[in-house]
């Protein structure tokens, strides 16, 4: 609750991640030119890497804030376990730097000539994949906490892990176009956003921790 | 009661203090004392939790605090040099949250009468990056008018950034605690005025081993 009031008040700093990736996603059809086929077979996968990227950009954020005025301390012996803080903070990180996206998506799908039921899944897909990205992602965030060159260092601790995501999330869109059902890609986000949900946060509270140990 | 046995601290090669141990009973006043850098934060830290001591043991009522975490951590309040105040939020709203991270949560009311008790009446809804250093201290320290159930107080430096009226006021408010049955300890460098009261004192500068022989 405190970190969307934050959030709230900072809004230029959710702007600039939603910015970033109406961006990136836009720059692709620009600089391919309108070649229906082409753009319509790269979509799902440009706005997914877009996607991955704006997450992460937002990623440093979720514990620096934090770690610099000592509020971490105090939820480190706080009356809560490390993990549900942990949680807590992810789910409002979540819906100030992912739910955006999540919205917006469909939008940029409409670039790449997406038919309207791949708008849907994709949107579907990213709103089931992205809470697994913030959960990886808060491992990574907690890992990298008070390091110089942390940022850097955190796109390649986290990055290979969103293969998955990726992999899924763009061949739910694509098995739309070929005419099949998206169902088994979709349950496979989900599922992987709840496998995450049942470790990240206990992986990124021990992280915390040796942060500060 | 507060037991601390033969802690020792280490820093790189470096070792900061070793054999440090000593009992804090309720009513108990403790002051570190000790030069910069002899490792009175790194104590305080390692006490209420957040730091690993290297040897030694802490115990809360006979369990060792490694064990209890959140039970002792509920008890216990810390104040670090860090005021854990977040900018953009007001005075009473730092305040609100720092009470349900330690899961006592206080409402809007009582958070107010709190940091108008440290003189910040006038204060209540700028957000904390317009007040002074010794307001946001005081604000931090608002935490205390609200924490007279948490038995252990530990406070690194209260005295810091706080002119005169208010360094008496927060010496009556330690003293209030502690002859309220909790114990507090605290570091300084300020000569305090409470010092007749103090049970115990510990010089972190008796337990530095090799004095001199490293930077």
């Amino acid at each position: 609750m405190r970190d969307l009031t934050l959030a709230w008040r900072r809004r230029s700093d959710v702007f600039t991640s939603v910015i970033f990736f109406v961006i990136v996603a836009s720059l692709f059809p620009l600089g391919i030119g309108p070649e229906g086929k082409l753009l319509l077979a790269i979509g799902p996968g440009v706005v997914w890497v877009a996607a991955l990227l704006a997450s992460m950009l937002a990623l440093s954020r979720l514990f620096a804030a934090d770690y610099a005025d000592g509020t971490l301390e105090q939820m480190l012996i706080g009356a809560a376990p490390l993990p549900v803080v942990v949680i807590a903070k992810v789910i409002a990180h979540w819906i100030a730097a992912n739910l955006p996206l999540v919205l917006i998506a469909p939008l940029l799908g409409l670039q790449y000539g997406l038919p309207a039921d791949a708008l849907l899944v994709l949107a579907l897909a990213l709103a089931l994949g992205t809470p697994s990205l913030s959960l990886i992602g808060a491992i990574g965030a907690a890992l990298t906490l008070g390091l110089r060159g942390g940022g850097v260092l955190l796109a390649l601790l986290v990055l290979p892990l969103y293969a998955p995501v990726l992999i899924l999330g763009s061949l739910a869109v694509e098995a739309v176009g070929a005419g099949l059902s998206a169902q088994p890609y979709l349950l496979l986000l989900a599922a992987l956003s709840v496998a995450a949900l049942s470790l990240a946060p206990w992986a990124a509270a021990a992280a915390l921790r040796i942060s500060y140990e | 009661m507060l037991e601390v046995i033969d802690l020792a601290c280490m820093r790189g090669e470096r070792t900061l203090f070793r054999g440090v141990s000593f009992t804090l009973a309720a009513r108990g006043l403790l002051h570190v004392a000790g030069a910069n850098g002899s490792g009175k934060t790194s104590l305080l830290r390692i006490v209420c939790g957040l730091g690993l001591a290297d040897s030694g043991e802490v115990r809360w009522g006979g369990e060792a605090t490694r064990t209890l975490r959140e039970a002792y951590w509920r008890e216990v309040l810390y104040l670090g040099h860090a005021h854990a105040l977040k900018d953009d939020l007001t005075a009473t709203e730092n305040l609100q949250v720092a009470n349900a991270l330690a899961g006592r949560p206080v409402t809007r009311a009582a958070a107010r009468d709190a940091l108008a008790a440290f003189g910040l009446e006038a204060c209540l809804n700028l957000p904390v990056r317009a007040l002074s250093q010794g307001q946001k201290r005081r604000s931090a320290l608002a935490r205390l008018a609200l924490a007279g159930a948490m038995p252990l107080w530990i406070l690194d430096e209260p005295f810091a950034a706080l002119d005169v009226a208010a360094v008496a006021d927060l010496e009556q408010r330690l003293l209030g605690h502690v002859d309220g049955g909790g114990s507090v300890i605290f570091t300084t460098h300020q000569p305090a005025s409470i010092s007749g009261r103090i049970t115990q004192r510990i010089d972190l500068d008796a337990f530095e081993p090799g004095v001199g022989a490293v930077c």
